[in-house]
């Protein structure tokens, strides 16, 4: 193992941090593409210097980059989003019915085998996925055709697709997540999906228990389990262990059950971390403490994980894909601010430190362990 | 030769300096500079005119020898002096620094 590479889509441009495998000294890169916004940034478990980006802006619409050299140099390649066939419409803020238009790339999920195979979670919400390295990029058009998608409307963020979990053990399940939309799954490649929001409960949708128009912030899961799901929503931290057929609440003794990011350990199934966000109204950090609360038992039970991070006059969110692990040992966790830190832990989560202070606000982090 | 000048990010996304000179055949628009533009540098569809539409993106703007040509036809011919070489085409980010 020669280090880590982390990730970061900022407001402002995307920075890349290293580190050796201690995770104690971290190096920040200059920022790449500084000045345009980067809502994500993966690097392809198959090749981990093959890495794919999403830059967006209101001026020049969607950039697509790929980086084969670890971030070091970049090239562009394809931005040309075309829905499939007949747009349709979904629902607009005001209940009215709005064609489906797309706006921008939320997360990039690149392929468990293939480097060259990425898929993308765009707005308006539908799945995309290149086979040529981002060249070209081609819809999954049964998600959003498969019968509900008249009725999914968008979060106040837009309505975005911003979850993708590949199933390591069966390439034929995918399951997404769109907000306000709710969780969908795949059985057979793409071609047929089918909302697995049962169980879910939300009251601020006429139906607290309808079949879609849940707000779903982010989905996790540990490979070694893909039918184990763990779902942080607008309100209440769920969990699935079947897939996502039903889920349960698991918010237990959270200070808020609020919040956007959700992610578990590389090594131990059950243990998984949030960072509660006080809602409905001011979206930051309870009290003014920044803390990671950390479940063992997969919820239910939670620790607050505070050494090393603000303890008062802290007022900064932490953003749905701005939370990531990695695959050492200890495994290390990391997670961004609107604030423009980075903050990581190499020992699980027991204590953290910044290794980046003044970002621009943070939309994202991933981490890649390289070889 | 038509003369170009683009924004700092469409600079950079085109490994361009702040001007660049392209051979446009037929008459000289809108549309066919921007064609010869995307054609000589294809990392640049998309971000002045919607792939589908081709309709310029709200926050862009086209100026020419001190006129704002943006809300002319595509096919309009540009200026004799754009046509000619003598002055260039500006593509402009509009000023607008929102929330930051």
């Amino acid at each position: 193992m020669s280090g880590v590479r982390v990730l970061v889509g900022t407001h402002k441009g995307a920075f890349i941090l290293t580190s050796d495998g201690q995770r104690k000294k971290w190096k920040v890169s200059q920022p790449q593409f500084g000045g345009l916004e980067f809502y994500h940034l993966k690097g392809s478990p198959a090749d981990p210097n093959r890495i794919y980006a999403s830059q967006v802006s209101d001026w020049f619409g969607q950039v697509m980059h790929r980086s084969d050299d670890g971030g070091r140099t970049w090239q562009t390649v394809g931005n040309e989003f075309k829905y499939d066939g007949d747009t349709g419409t979904h629902q607009w803020y005001d209940g009215t019915p709005h064609p489906w238009e797309f706006k921008r790339v939320w997360h990039l999920e690149p392929s468990l085998t293939d480097p060259d195979t990425v898929y993308a979670g765009v707005e308006d919400a539908a799945l995309f996925r290149s086979t040529d390295a981002g060249q070209t990029w081609q819809e999954f058009a049964g998600l959003r055709g498969h019968g509900s998608g008249p009725r999914w409307a968008p979060g106040a963020g837009g309505m975005c697709l911003h979850t993708v979990l590949l199933d390591p053990a069966d390439p034929g399940r995918m399951v997404i997540a769109i907000s306000a939309a709710g969780a969908f799954r795949t059985d057979d490649a793409g071609k047929t999906w089918r909302p697995i929001n049962q169980g879910l409960r939300s009251e601020y949708i006429p139906d607290p228990n309808a079949d879609v128009g849940h707000c779903v912030h982010h989905v996790a899961f540990h490979p070694s389990r893909p039918d184990v799901l763990f779902m942080q929503k607008h309100w209440d931290v769920m969990r699935s262990d079947n897939a996502g057929e039903s889920w349960q609440e698991v918010s237990g003794n959270l200070p808020s059950d609020f919040g956007f990011v959700i992610d578990v350990h590389a090594h131990e199934p059950e243990t998984i971390y949030v960072v509660p966000i006080k809602s409905d109204s001011e979206h930051f950090p309870p009290e003014g403490k920044l803390r990671v609360y950390r479940s063992r038992m997969g919820g239910n039970e939670w620790e607050a994980l505070t050494k090393g991070l603000p303890q008062r006059d802290c007022y900064v969110n932490v953003l749905r894909d701005a939370m990531a692990v990695d695959s050492l040992d200890p495994c290390g966790v990391y997670f961004g601010t609107t604030g423009g830190q980075v903050y990581a832990s190499p020992d699980g989560g027991d204590s953290w430190a910044p290794i980046a202070r003044n970002l621009p606000a943070v939309l994202s982090v991933e981490v890649q362990a390289l070889p | 030769m038509i003369r170009v000048v683009l924004p700092h990010h469409l600079r950079n996304l085109a490994q361009v300096e702040a001007e660049v000179t392209l051979q446009v055949d037929g008459p000289i628009t809108q549309r066919t500079v921007l064609d010869a533009l995307e054609a000589r540098y294809p990392m640049l569809r998309g971000t002045i005119r919607d792939h589908d539409t081709q309709i310029r993106r709200p926050y862009l703007r086209l100026f020419a020898c001190q006129e704002d040509l943006s809300h002319d036809p595509p096919d309009t011919p540009l200026p004799e002096a754009v046509a000619s070489g003598k002055e260039p085409l500006l593509i402009i980010g509009a000023i607008a620094g929102g929330w930051d």
